[in-house]
């Protein structure tokens, strides 16, 4: 272990593991958990490793109590997390709004397993992918990365954590049941894969301080609080000041920002992986652990003479609209296989706006894609 | 629903056997007892957890009682529901409502529910198996967890000794609500829990029974030993049986006091504390709390 506390080396270890450890590397030194499989590994990591670099592990009542545990931890300028899956997932929604609306940095995992409702918990499902984006009341923007093995659970929960620094936003990890229990080689530097961001603190004095007055970028400095600054948050719409402001146009100009400080910055959110599809007249469009599958699936329908590519989302929340519009201009079809009866695929054929078709290779959930009915799909787009 | 084993028609079990409970498992033989005391006519909700994994998996089903699984925080608002129909439909006498969970559903995510289930007046029974911690998902520290127990999430070591919490005083809490029937029993003394359910359910109104159930998995215990283990939790103390029934306290004595060692030391999850770099301090902690208990619900015969 290195004096950060970083836990360097090259690893044999699971994705839920992994994640941890990403949080670790990140700087996360609170953690609000409470079990929920496939997800309690997150939190058992936690529980062992915040006590010796100096963080806190706190066991929450339910998940509504993690989420706003996080929240609390936030303010306090710890870089903070919680993890869970499906159900727990489905609780936290209220407070995620929350922390959108009071711009609170924090990183929630969601490993997901199968539903509806209790559906099968240990095993993989992708249904949460709709909820991601929309599950809290309101109109609000996301930021959501989804990691398709162990080595890029560590590697993205730094990155949520970052993202999340940096935009004010709560990031969710939609990482999966297969991916959290996945065991693979991960390997830690000691420094970072990415720069650490760290929110942007206050300039100028006290006196002037206006907690919700954004900078240009449309982000506001953060305070702590106890620290000094005038300090009033609350999940009523809110004027520069912080202070409820019940009219239309405060609400026109807080809602308007917290959108569009995601929307305007996009460019430097979105991150994909492109696999052949310079020539492609077939994009499979998939991730998280489909993702892997479809790289299979793309390998055998070029090795049978198939134009196929692969477009690999990273984050799926924004979305890659423009990506996915440029290359409908150049692809027949675009197949998207999903561990759900049809989620992101809506949103690919919203950007592919008739230009090209689209495929859904849907699995309710419980286990994997056949790498075989994605490259059926395939076969049949190019026909 | 096929039933798990084809069993003998003249046995009164409503519990059928053939369900994938650990060897050992204290929750499983309290419910077999809790239901035998009930009979036929009862209608039992049961959230997520053990009982609900081990019961009904698979396409199968050991309950011979309707049964509604719901999720892990909301059977006590279920069971409302299911009560203020039976209620509005003039069935109560017919039929009695048991709602039945873990200590983290009780004591944790479930309570809120539970407090508003008491504090409305339902006629249910709730019935809360505790075995100390999360064990479902594989052993992760609840509210009913006691001192210095060992679990994945409150792992013994250079920065601590354990669970640094107290467990939850759940029936007292429950008691605060004023409601008629309060008892804790255990699975270790099983004419005490037949009697306790049968008078439960003999009064209108809300009910609560929390019945302390040793979980060898969990506890890291011997699975041959989960009836001796449960005793000793009650003689030593840590575990006083009582019933307060309409406000009369009745409490079951300890014939003879049992140091807290001879209990703990059984457990894997309290080992941290004793060889050759012990926790005398914590011990005498935990000794403290059976001392207290004694004294206060008058446990010895004087």
């Amino acid at each position: 272990m290195s004096e950060n506390g970083v836990l360097c080396g090259t690893f044999f270890m699971n994705g839920d593991v992994a994640c941890a450890e990403g949080a670790i590397s990140a700087g996360c030194r609170f953690f609000a958990g409470y079990p929920i499989t496939p997800a309690t590994e997150v939190a058992e990591r936690m529980s062992e490793r915040l006590p010796y670099v100096g963080g806190v592990y706190v066991q929450m009542e339910d998940e509504i109590a993690s989420m706003n545990a996080v929240l609390g931890a936030s303010w306090t300028g710890r870089k903070a997390m919680t993890a869970t899956s499906g159900p727990g997932f489905s609780l936290m929604m209220e407070n995620l709004g929350l922390g959108v609306m009071l711009e609170t940095p924090c990183v929630l995992a969601n490993v997901q397993r199968a539903g509806p409702s209790t559906g099968l918990p240990t095993l993989v499902g992708q249904g949460d992918m709709m909820q991601a984006r929309w599950g809290s009341h309101g109109s609000y923007e996301i930021i959501a990365l989804v990691p398709s093995s162990p080595q890029e659970m560590f590697d993205l929960t730094i990155t949520a954590f970052n993202l999340s620094e940096r935009y004010r936003v709560p990031v969710l990890m939609m990482s999966d049941e297969a991916v959290g229990h996945m065991s693979e080689k991960v390997v830690i530097p000691q420094i970072a894969p990415e720069e650490l961001v760290n929110r942007r603190r206050p300039h100028g004095g006290q006196e002037q301080y206006l907690p919700y007055k954004p900078d240009e970028d449309l982000i506001p400095p953060m305070a702590i609080v106890g620290e000094g600054y005038r300090f009033h948050v609350t999940g009523l719409t809110h004027d520069e000041r912080g202070y409820p402001a019940m009219t239309a146009e405060a609400q026109d100009q807080l809602v308007r920002r917290l959108a569009d400080k995601i929307r305007l910055n996009k460019k430097d959110i979105i991150r994909y992986e492109e696999v052949e599809v310079e020539d492609a007249e077939v994009i499979v469009c998939a991730y998280g652990i489909s993702a892997r599958i479809a790289r299979l699936a793309v390998r055998q329908a070029r090795a049978e003479g198939m134009r196929a590519g692969l477009l690999q989302l990273i984050t799926v929340w924004p979305f890659a609209e423009d990506r996915i519009r440029e290359l409908a201009q150049q692809v027949k079809a675009f197949v998207v296989p999903e561990i759900n009866y049809g989620q992101i695929v809506l949103e690919v054929e919203r950007c592919a706006a008739g230009k090209a078709n689209t495929l859904l290779v849907a699995h309710m959930g419980g286990s994997v894609h056949d790498p075989q009915t994605i490259l059926q799909a395939i076969k049949e787009a190019v026909r | 629903m096929p039933k798990v084993k084809e069993r003998d028609k003249s046995c009164d079990h409503l519990f059928a056997s053939g369900h994938t409970a650990c060897p050992g498992c204290g929750q499983s033989m309290a419910v077999r007892l809790v239901l035998r005391a009930a009979g036929r006519n009862v209608i039992v909700v049961n959230s997520t957890g053990c009982l609900e994994i081990f019961s009904s998996k698979f396409g199968e089903s050991s309950w011979e009682v309707p049964y509604i699984h719901s999720l892990f925080e909301n059977i006590a608002a279920v069971a409302s529901g299911v009560e203020s129909v039976l209620r509005a439909t003039g069935r109560l006498d017919e039929v009695r409502v048991i709602a039945m969970s873990g200590d983290g559903s009780a004591a944790d995510i479930g309570f809120g529910a539970i407090s508003g289930m008491m504090e409305r007046g339902h006629d249910v029974l709730y019935v809360c198996y505790d075995n100390e911690a999360y064990m479902n998902t594989g052993i992760q520290r609840s509210g009913c967890t006691p001192y210095y127990a060992r679990t994945t999430t409150s792992p013994p070591g250079k920065v601590s000794q354990g669970n640094p919490r107290p467990k939850k005083d759940l029936p007292q809490i429950i008691l605060a609500h004023g409601v008629p029937y309060v008892a804790t029993a255990s699975v270790g003394y099983i004419n005490d829990l037949d009697k306790k359910v049968k008078r439960a359910l003999s009064i209108r109104g809300p009910k609560y029974i929390q019945v302390h159930v040793p979980c060898p998995l969990g506890w890291g215990s011997d699975s041959s030993r989960t009836i001796d283990i449960a005793r000793l939790a009650v003689n030593s103390g840590l575990f006083p049986l009582y019933e307060v029934d309409s406000g009369e306290l009745n409490v079951r004595k300890i014939p003879k006091k049992v140091p807290v060692e001879e209990y703990l030391q059984l457990q894997v999850r309290f080992r941290h504390l004793f060889g050759s770099d012990g926790a005398r301090e914590e011990v005498e902690q935990i000794q403290r709390v059976a001392d207290e208990n004694i004294e206060k619900y008058g446990l010895m015969s004087k």
